[in-house]
């Protein structure tokens, strides 16, 4: 990307998308056998699986807690993910990413009703282009509505950002290393009506008045992946075969 | 794996309203705010207003038949693995025969396979079974086929109908856990008619006229003899 290039140009973008347009999304579930749940995600060029194992006897003991299950969360990036070879590995990023997100589930999934268990949750990005996290937490999700897991409702995720002093939805590659500001929300879904928001991450500055218009974008953005979430999970047991 | 559904069943993702009414909330919801929303994926029951799971682990209840796995032998009881993320434990008080002089060892060995009642759950979920019923045995021969738990109601039918039909034309004894473990014994090539029917019930669970289907796979297999 060169410099001083715009990055909106007659209200399209670089990638052609308006301003509140999701990139491209593919959902698919139940694709791993010997997961207890599982997820294939595709948002823009990011290619995510998502395996849910669990409730399990949780092991080492002293983890374990009495009165409820212990989610586990684990995002990792594999080393052909991004163009320069990442070293394998948790990192300081990868290992507060997968805080941040189990947090985001912490309050959705019922973990009372599983004391001393445990719900793990493992995150792989195969191919990275801007918004793994909420794209992991978008797969994440599903993944564990297939394995039947208790929640008390949806999780869905969007990163929203300011590119050129515009606020933009689904930010890819260079509008995120390039732009303003990146702003990962992911909101608690029930009955198709936002609840709360979960996760709330920010890079860069905005101001009140943009973040509040930031944060009503992704609302609509959010709706929009929790309807293809539903739809795959609808074509998971209806038994329909996946149409590329 | 794929499954067929029949349409009418309404599909329902944690979080979908299930009813306004709390009084009628059924198993898989959970009410907050007056309001009753479904808190697993699966098939809504629209009569009785509970959510039919389609996957998920096997979580015992008190008074559920199970058939487990001895996995360690302890001086007081055995430990027992029924197929869940709880293992459970049999005192020896709760084997059907005082053991005076003998050891628990030599009662069960890890490995053997039993079929037991859970008769109690305490907040820890600590697990307790007991052997002290009608039902309960050491299960020797036959085979044990495994199921996921959320089709034993299939493969028992309405009022046991599916099993009864099983063993009628099969001649096989079978006992259905909870647990989604089935035990059945007969001979060599009735076991395998009745792990194949078994196997076709887990795969069509949420299909109509099941029963009969069934029915005509087992003329099929009969006519193959």
């Amino acid at each position: 990307m060169e410099e001083n290039q715009k990055f909106i140009v007659n209200g399209k973008r670089i990638d052609g998308r308006k301003i509140d347009e999701l990139r491209p999304i593919k959902i698919e579930a139940g694709v791993l056998k010997r997961s207890d749940g599982s997820c294939y995600l595709e948002m823009g060029n990011n290619k995510i699986i998502a395996a849910v194992y669990g409730p399990r006897a949780l092991h080492p003991r002293h983890l374990q807690d009495p009165n409820k299950a212990v989610i586990r969360y684990r995002y990792n990036m594999a080393p052909f993910s991004v163009e320069e070879r990442k070293r394998p590995g948790p990192d300081r990023r990868s290992v507060e990413i997968s805080k941040v997100s189990r947090e985001a589930f912490e309050p959705v999934v019922i973990k009372e009703l599983f004391p001393r268990s445990s719900i793990d949750i493992f995150i792989e990005v195969l191919q990275a282009d801007a918004g793994t996290r909420v794209a992991g937490l978008n797969a994440a999700s599903v993944a564990l509505a297939d394995a039947g897991v208790p929640m008390k409702g949806m999780v869905t995720a969007v990163a929203v950002g300011k590119v050129d002093d515009h606020i933009v939805l689904d930010l890819f590659k260079d509008e995120d290393n390039y732009g303003q500001a990146d702003i990962p929300i992911a909101m608690f879904i029930r009955d198709g009506k936002i609840e709360g928001i979960t996760l709330l991450q920010m890079d860069g500055q905005i101001t009140k008045d943009e973040l509040k218009e930031a944060i009503k974008l992704a609302k609509k953005g959010c709706l929009e992946i929790y309807r293809l979430q539903k739809e795959a999970l609808f074509k998971r047991c209806r038994g329909e075969d996946f149409v590329e | 794996m794929k499954e067929t559904i029949s349409p009418e069943r309404k599909i329902v993702l944690p979080g979908d309203l299930v009813s306004t009414n709390p009084r009628n909330a059924g198993s898989g919801t959970y009410i907050e705010n007056g309001k009753v929303y479904a808190k697993i994926f699966g098939l809504l029951d629209e009569k009785s207003n509970r959510v039919i799971p389609l996957k998920g682990k096997y979580i015992p209840e008190v008074g559920n038949l199970i058939i487990g796995i001895i996995e360690d032998v302890q001086s007081n009881g055995w430990v027992v693995d029924i197929n869940s993320p709880y293992e459970a434990f049999l005192p020896v008080s709760e084997y059907p025969k005082a053991i005076t002089g003998k050891q628990p060892k030599e009662i069960m060995d890890t490995g053997d396979v039993i079929a037991a009642k859970v008769v109690n759950i305490d907040p820890m979920m600590r697990v307790y079974l007991s052997m002290k019923d009608r039902s309960a045995r050491i299960l020797h021969r036959g085979r044990l086929i495994e199921i996921l738990h959320t089709r034993v109601p299939r493969v028992i039918g309405r009022k046991g109908s599916m099993v009864s039909l099983l063993k009628k034309e099969l001649g096989v004894k079978i006992i259905v856990g909870q647990n989604g473990r089935i035990w059945v014994d007969g001979p060599e090539t009735m076991i395998n008619f009745a792990t194949d029917c078994i196997q076709i019930i887990e795969k069509e669970a949420h299909t109509d006229g099941l029963t009969e289907r069934i029915t005509s796979h087992i003329k099929k297999l009969k006519r193959g003899v």
